[in-house]
This record gives C-alpha cells, sequence and structure tokens, in this order.
C-alpha cells in the first residue's frame, strides 16, 4: 500500500506537466458556469442557492470525466510505458488506487474551483451553507463514480479514442436509468417496481439528495460500491 | 541467480515461447540471440513478470516470479525493448519517480541515487530535458539508468545497444561489462561482435526453444574458422 503515494504524485502532477490539466479546469468552469448561466437561468431563479449550477453535473461529467479519464490506462498502454510500471514492485492494485486517486483529485479540484459561485451567492443573498456543503461532498462522491467506469474502460483498450466512446457509453446508461424523461418512457412499459429499482442503480437517483442537503448512507453507499467495484473489475482486466 | 524452467507462452495459435529453460550464476553475462519474433523478450517478460506464463517457472535468487513477483521485481532492473519512460517528464523527474518507488523515499537517498545513475549513463546534459525531445541514444541511456537505479543484484535488458551510434555501442558494452563484476546479467541483441565482446554465455533460441546454451568459445568451435552471424544463420534455418 505503501506504492500507492509515488504512483498518486506522478500522475496527479501529470496532469500538470502537459496542457490537459489547464484546458480541463478552463472549461470545467466555463461551461458549469455558462450552464447555469444560460440553459438554467442561475439569475432569473431568483434564489440564493446553487442548484441551477449542479443540476448541470451530471450531463457536464458525462463528457469531461471520460475526457479526463480515457488516457489513465489506454495511454499507458500505447506508449508502452505499462511495460515499465509493472515491472516495478508494485501490484496491480496499488497501481489501480494509485491512478484512480490522482484522477479523482483532479477533478475534485476542478469542482472546487466553482467556490467562487457559492461566495458570490453567499454575497447577493444567504444560502443554506449546509446544503451547499452537502452538494459538494454529492459531487465529488459521484465524480468518483464516474471515474471509476472510466478508468475500467480505459483499462480494456490502448486506444483513447474508443476508451472515450466506451466510458461515455457506459455513463449514459447509469445516467439515463433515473433521468425523469426516460423513466417516465420505462413506466409506460413496464411496473413501477421495476422501474424504481433501475433508477437506484443512478446517479441522479443517489445525487438528488445531496443538493438537498441530505447525506444518506444509502447514497454514500451507493458510490463508494460503484468505486469499488469498478476498481476491482479494473484490476482484473489489468492482470488477465 | 536466474533459473528458468519449462515456460511457455502461447499467443492464440502461436505458441511464443516453448519449453525454455536455462539458468544464470552471478557475474554472467548471458547473451540471448534468435531471429526477430523466436520468443526472446516473450521470455524476458515473463522473467521479470510482466507477462505470466502458460507454464514453467522463472526464479531469482530463489524466489519464484509467480509467487511473490513484487520480491522479484525489486530484485531486477529491466530494460524494455521500446519504452524509456513517460514522455512528458524530464529525465530527473522520471528517475526521481523510479527512485521513490524503489523505496527511496527520503529525498536526499532519493536524489543521490539519481545522481549515481545520472553519473553512469552520461545523462548529465539532458538531466532537465522532457524525455519525449531526447534522440533515441539518449532516450536507450534513461532506459538503462532507469534499470541500474537501485543497484540490483540482476539485470534484464532487452536489446540494450539497439538505436545507439557505434561510439555509444561501445561505452555501453564497457558499462555493462563492469557492472557484470557482482551481477547477473541477461542481455537480448541481434549483434553477434556484441556477444563476442562481452557475453560469457550465449543462448541461441529459435521457434521457442533453446537451440544453443554454450560459451561463445564453444559456439565458435562449432565451426572453426566461419564467421559467428553464418553459424548463428545455419543454427536458425528453420525460423524463417
Amino acid at each position: 500500500m505503501r506504492q500507492i503515494t509515488p504512483v498518486f504524485k506522478r500522475e496527479f502532477l501529470g496532469y500538470f506537466r502537459s496542457p490537459i490539466a489547464y484546458v480541463f479546469l478552463v472549461v470545467f468552469s466555463i461551461a458549469g458556469v455558462g450552464l447555469s448561466f444560460f440553459v438554467g437561468g442561475f439569475f432569473e431563479s431568483n434564489q440564493a442557492s446553487l442548484d441551477r449550477y449542479f443540476m448541470f453535473y451530471p450531463w457536464l461529467f458525462l463528457f469531461l470525466i471520460p475526457a479526463a479519464g480515457m488516457r489513465l490506462w489506454s495511454e499507458e498502454k500505447r506508449t508502452g510505458t505499462i511495460e515499465l510500471l509493472f515491472t516495478l514492485p508494485i501490484t496491480t492494485l496499488d497501481a489501480v488506487l494509485g491512478k484512480f486517486l490522482a484522477a479523482w483529485s483532479f477533478l475534485s479540484l476542478a469542482i472546487l474551483l466553482s467556490l467562487p459561485m457559492a461566495f458570490t451567492v453567499a454575497y447577493l443573498g444567504h444560502p443554506d451553507w449546509g446544503v451547499i456543503a452537502t452538494t459538494y461532498c454529492g459531487a465529488i462522491l459521484m465524480a468518483g463514480g464516474y471515474l471509476g467506469l472510466c478508468s475500467l474502460m480505459s483499462s480494456v483498450t490502448k486506444n483513447q479514442v474508443i476508451s472515450f466512446v466506451l466510458s461515455v457509453v457506459a455513463c449514459l446508461m447509469l445516467l439515463f436509468l433515473g433521468w425523469s424523461v426516460f423513466s417516465n418512457v420505462l413506466n409506460s412499459l413496464f411496473p413501477v417496481w421495476f422501474v424504481d429499482l433501475l433508477s437506484n442503480f443512478s446517479f441522479i437517483t443517489h445525487f438528488d439528495a445531496f443538493t438537498k442537503g441530505i447525506i444518506d448512507p444509502k447514497d454514500v453507499m451507493f458510490f463508494v460500491s460503484l468505486m469499488a467495484f469498478t476498481l476491482f473489475l479494473n484490476v482484473v482486466a489489468l492482470e488477465r | 541467480m536466474i533459473e528458468v524452467k519449462g515456460l511457455v507462452k502461447t499467443y492464440g495459435a502461436k505458441r511464443a515461447v516453448d519449453g525454455v529453460s536455462f539458468s544464470v550464476c552471478r557475474g554472467d553475462i548471458l547473451g540471448f540471440l534468435g531471429p526477430n519474433g523466436a520468443g526472446k523478450s516473450t521470455t524476458m517478460k515473463m522473467i521479470t513478470g510482466y507477462l505470466r506464463p502458460d507454464a514453467g517457472t522463472a526464479t531469482v535468487d530463489g524466489i519464484s516470479v509467480a509467487d511473490d513477483p513484487v520480491a522479484v521485481k525489486s530484485k531486477l532492473g529491466y530494460l524494455p525493448e521500446n519504452s524509456p519512460g513517460y514522455p512528458e517528464m524530464t529525465v530527473e523527474e522520471f528517475l526521481s519517480f523510479i527512485a521513490e518507488v524503489r523505496g527511496f523515499r527520503t529525498k536526499s537517498s532519493r536524489l543521490a541515487q539519481v545522481d549515481r545513475a545520472i553519473g553512469l549513463t552520461h545523462l548529465a546534459p539532458v538531466r532537465k530535458q522532457s524525455i519525449e525531445t531526447l534522440s533515441k541514444g539518449f532516450k536507450q541511456r534513461v532506459g538503462f539508468a532507469q534499470a541500474l537505479l537501485h543497484n540490483p543484484p540482476a539485470l534484464v535488458l532487452d536489446e540494450p545497444t539497439d538505436g545507439l551510434d557505434p561510439n555509444q555501442k561501445i561505452e555501453m558494452r564497457a558499462l555493462i561489462k563492469s557492472m557484470a563484476v557482482d551481477k547477473t546479467i541477461i542481455l537480448s541483441t541481434h549483434i553477434l561482435e556484441e556477444v563476442e565482446a562481452i557475453c560469457t554465455r550465449v543462448i541461441i533460441i529459435s521457434r521457442g526453444k533453446v537451440v544453443v546454451d554454450e560459451t561463445p568459445a564453444q559456439l565458435q568451435a562449432r565451426q572453426p574458422g566461419a564467421r559467428l552471424d553464418e553459424i548463428f544463420r545455419r543454427l536458425t534455418a528453420s525460423d524463417v
């Protein structure tokens, strides 16, 4: 387990050694704020809350997290550095966790860069800081869930484009299950209990509670177990 | 020191390595020869624990790679065929990362190892340069520096002189030879003069099988007066 640290450091700093980090952080911030201003009606809502900002997160993550996660293993496979990595004295689990945690920290950084939005809201009104705090927790946990899937998809191919597309499709499926438009369609086809069961596997269903200021252990467990499960498969895929 | 027994690796329908066995002692430089695709690299990858053999065992210093891959990997230095390192890192950053993974946790011990490796492989002029900008010769030396950084008891070098100019080749050979005093070295090569110049033993592998395992002098004695490449050609004629 001690070997996680060097892998983590290399991977995390790796984002900043290339333009990826800066492009990603800028696009993430602009896209997030842009969606909430122009699509979400952030000002028109006339409320001192970040609801209109975070409501787009599941959709923003759908494209941006695969973009950040697609290189995790694909790039190592393409450049051949994976051979170097796995002939160093580390276990596959160390490598998977080190890389995952590095990417997750990077995404958390991107999410926390939206804090000026929270301060703006606080300047203009009196937001509920408790709700804002739980929403940030939820967003970071949800990012971990998305990233677990992306890391897994990245480990099955050395082509970053394929890795990106597979990740988007996988995330899209988990997203759709809880999207109201989609579940209305399902409701007309299947019994309600079945649709509810399906929507339990969705990011949106579990993220919603956080945005209302509730930290439900069930929701936390969902994201944590999604991460654990995908990372386990990730190790299996790499050792195959 | 390094012992290989009945290694087998199959890719699809092709048996890349077919029951390779040999052992190497401390102080030996084993030259691993064979036509392209004969199974040299695959065998080396199985010794270093990167590939899992379908059958057979490889042990380093009495430890089986299958039982304790991490322990074996910490005893080996490995130069992969064509992956010198992470392209976006500088030589110094990369070697420092390797030192950290190899267990040099304090900054001063890390720096000492990096300086030693840089000194041995004459990388000082490019230490602040990113690996992707280096010439093939320098890249190769970075790979070599990485392999000997922790002063391992055994080195596995896959085509160490590939891509070097004649002067660098001679220098690299001298370096390998000087290190053999207290190490076990396995190197693969296409260049037969290299075998004559530095190896104390030769293994020729053809179609995944060992066809020759003797000293360079014995190999020469098979056909007195003939050049080594003629002998090599005759022995591997079946592998086209």
